[in-house]
């Protein structure tokens, strides 16, 4: 390897060349697979830290050649096939919640992981407004900038940002299109046509006068409440004024600490 | 024969760009790594400099064209951007306070030797890589670039950027204070005495 072979010296510094403990290729490499998703598969990209990409299939025509392209582009990084889902992946598929999974968020600045943060916490099936994700992230001004936050986001369908929905019943943009959010949140049972009707009648909150507590409209406990005690809501402040407190599972409003 | 090997490797980044990148990271990894680690001397780190260092080389091929990559000098190109991101690490950690957050210190997961212990994989190693940390910088860059990458006198200067004169100054320097260090304390084992009866001490 080197001219002077002979200086023993030169021979130990030599045999310092040494591979690192463990290989670098999962370290420099991600992994990719395509698995079957709430509608569709789904392409999923992922590295030594967590997911870092998905895409529905769907939104790639041209197949995986071009996920893999829209991923290198984002990330700058290699890929490799997947010889298995990320560990509990498929189960979080299933559940249509991905709290448990690991994400690899590097890219992103603090504010983009905070407000995906929160709206991973959304249960499947329910929505909440822009605003409520702005001011569960502290900013409650910050309305515009959650929705750039969630056109970013690199994990959509995971990180469910269709479940982020305008103020009266609107479903609102989305990354892939609106016709996708609806058909997201009708594949996990969102009654869309009666959050529809309560919004033109603009009810926004429903409450039960059993219980006296207020709710988003697909909060699973507003769902429970019978036709009969079923109060409606335009704002948490006339919910608050009826005596009504904010739910502590959808916090339509300030929610006080239990005592 | 090396050479061959280089250029089959160009050609095969070239021909497919991640195929041809998981072929140069499995061949010249324990190059890269060996360089940031002797360079830098620290072992917890040269782990993740050398991953960074072959990102930051991917993140380069997308942007050249076939002809640019078929002319590459491969080994050189690569130590360059190692040493580029050693240097960034080291000028930034020097103006930040160093700190590890608690949640990123590393577990041990696995049974078996830990990192030091994998990575000097025996005693005269681990005493030549330690006089090698007190040589001077310039010094330690060329000799390591010279001696561990193997790495011609040419392509040692070409990697610091200075003159192949310079380049050779600095690895017989480092080489003779290298000789010096070794008399000084306990010889390395791997090292034959000037008298060649080590036994005998």
């Amino acid at each position: 390897m080197t001219t002077d072979g002979s200086d023993p010296l030169a021979r130990a510094l030599g045999e310092l060349l040494a591979a690192p403990p463990t290989s670098l290729v999962d370290r420099v490499f991600s992994r990719w697979i395509r698995v079957p998703g709430p509608i569709g598969e789904l392409y999923v990209a992922s590295t030594d830290r967590g997911i870092d990409c998905v895409l529905p299939a769907e939104c790639a025509p041209g197949g995986s050649a071009e996920f893999l392209a829209h991923y290198r582009d984002l990330r700058g990084r290699p890929l490799l096939p997947a010889e298995r889902p990320p560990a509990g992946l498929l189960p979080a598929l299933r559940k249509g919640s991905a709290r448990s999974l690991r994400f690899d968020l590097d890219g992103l600045s603090q504010f983009d992981r905070e407000v995906l943060a929160v709206v991973l916490r959304i249960p499947s099936g329910q929505t909440r407004p822009y605003s409520w994700v702005a001011r569960e992230v502290g900013r409650p001004s910050a309305v515009r900038a959650v929705g750039s936050a969630l056109v970013r986001n690199p994990v959509p369908v995971l990180v469910p940002c269709h479940r982020v929905t305008r103020a009266g019943g609107v479903l609102g943009e989305y990354v892939f299109g609106t016709p996708m959010k609806e058909s997201l949140l009708r594949a996990e049972n969102l009654d869309l046509e009666e959050v529809r009707s309560l919004a033109r009648a603009r009810v926004h909150f429903l409450g039960s006068d059993t219980t006296g507590i207020v709710c988003f409209p697909t909060c699973h406990h507003a769902r429970r409440i019978t036709a009969p005690h079923r109060r409606g809501f335009r704002s948490v402040e006339q919910a608050a004024d009826a005596g009504y407190r904010p739910c502590r599972h959808c916090r339509p409003g300030p929610v006080d600490q239990p005592a | 024969m090396e050479e061959e090997t280089d250029e089959a490797l160009l050609a095969g980044l070239a021909e497919d760009l991640d195929a041809g990148f998981h072929r140069l990271v499995r061949d010249h990894e324990p190059l890269v790594h060996s360089v940031v680690l002797r360079a830098s001397g620290r072992p917890e780190e040269a782990e993740d400099l050398a991953a960074e260092t072959f990102l930051r080389a991917y993140r380069a091929l997308r942007g050249y064209d076939r002809a640019r990559i078929l002319a590459l000098r491969l080994k050189p190109w690569l130590l360059t951007i190692a040493l580029n991101t050693w240097r960034n690490a080291a000028r930034d950690a020097s103006r930040r306070p160093h700190h590890v957050p608690v949640a990123t210190l590393p577990e041990r997961l696995h049974e078996g030797p830990g990192v030091e212990e994998l990575v000097e994989s025996g005693e005269s190693q681990r005493e030549l890589g330690a006089l090698l940390a007190d040589l001077p910088q310039a010094q330690r860059t060329a000799v390591v670039l010279r001696h561990v990458a193997g790495l011609s006198m040419t392509e040692v200067a070409a990697v610091l950027g200075c003159p192949e004169g310079t380049a050779k100054s600095h690895v017989s320097r480092g080489l003779r204070r290298l000789r010096l260090l070794c008399a000084d304390g306990p010889p390395p084992t791997a090292l034959p005495e000037p008298t060649g009866r080590r036994d005998r001490r």
